[in-house]
């Protein structure tokens, strides 16, 4: 396991995995529209509109996880200091941001014509809104700080302060009165949607987080090549000062 | 029962825009870097 810590043995072992990743996502991702569309019934209540929820609520998942995975990698910086616990980091934050963007988009969409209204100040909705923030935050740090380790300690820093966030977002339905609906597939009392709306829903998670691991593992590949043609040009610009100076010495 | 065809095809259009746009761009990204690389490498050779 440790060897693929190497980045050159994690660049071979991204070459094999990407492609069956992929094709995984993609099928998981055909049989879950599938489902959603052609099996899962209307809702009683919601009726046609909790289609929308088969693409919202994995993607609200996702973005959560996302965010956790960036946890994990933020303690491989600051503990291990390791290159590829930075290019991990990295490679999380625009996917994130993607995510919860998409999950804010289609909560909206399905918010309008269920609520009444695009947008209220809930407290799972603000705190998804600061998730995002938080994304685009650490977006921006490191695009901000030149050298890829320092950029990757402070965003490691901003990340695990904002972790708070998390469990915020998980329980505010239960902490707060709400006009987001509580927990209704992971919670204590086991599922409280019906098993056809479920599976349909399950099959889109996984393919929504195979799809995240296959566009991770291709960011952090990315993020190797960027940093060695990084090295090489720093490598090459030393080469040709040295042969300047040999030069003039001349 | 309403019809919530325009959201529904609303929030899977920006589901595929959203997924697509990353793909595109990781893709792309990936291409650019291997042909940097490819094009130092042969510039470090021809030293």
């Amino acid at each position: 396991m440790l060897k693929y810590a190497n980045p050159t043995h994690f660049l071979a072992l991204a070459a094999r995995l990407i492609p069956w990743l992929g094709g995984a996502s993609a099928l998981a991702l055909a049989v879950g529209l599938y489902l959603t569309f052609f099996v899962a019934p209307d809702d009683y209540q919601q009726g046609a509109s909790v289609k929308i929820m088969y693409v919202h609520v994995p993607a609200a998942w996702l973005g959560m996880m996302c965010y956790m995975v960036m946890t994990s990698a933020a303690l491989g910086t600051l503990v291990w200091r390791h290159p590829l616990a930075d290019a991990a980091q990295k490679a999380a934050a625009p996917l994130g941001a993607a995510f919860t963007l998409l999950c804010l988009v289609t909560g909206s969409l399905w918010g309008k014509p269920m609520w009444g209204t695009w947008w209220v100040w809930d407290a799972r909705l603000t705190s998804e809104l600061v998730l995002f923030l938080i994304y685009l935050g650490l977006i921006g740090l490191w695009r901000t700080i030149e050298e890829p380790s320092q950029a990757a300690r402070a965003a490691a820093i901003l990340t695990l302060v904002g972790v708070v966030n998390i469990p915020i977002i998980k329980f505010s339905v239960d902490w707060w009165n709400t006009l987001h609906q509580s927990a209704s597939v992971f919670r204590l009392g086991g599922p409280a949607i019906s098993g056809a709306m479920m599976w349909p829903l399950l099959v889109m998670a996984l393919g929504f987080t195979l799809l995240f691991f296959t566009l991770h593992l291709m960011e952090v590949r990315n993020e190797i090549l960027r940093r060695r043609l990084r090295r090489l040009s720093i490598l090459a610009a030393s080469a040709e000062d040295a042969d300047l100076s040999a030069e003039a010495a001349q | 029962m309403k019809d919530y065809s325009f959201y529904i095809f609303f929030a899977y259009g920006f589901a595929v825009v959203v997924i697509g746009s990353l793909v595109v761009r990781i893709t792309l990204d990936y291409r650019d870097l291997k042909r940097k690389l490819a094009r130092f490498e042969q510039q470090e050779k021809g030293r």
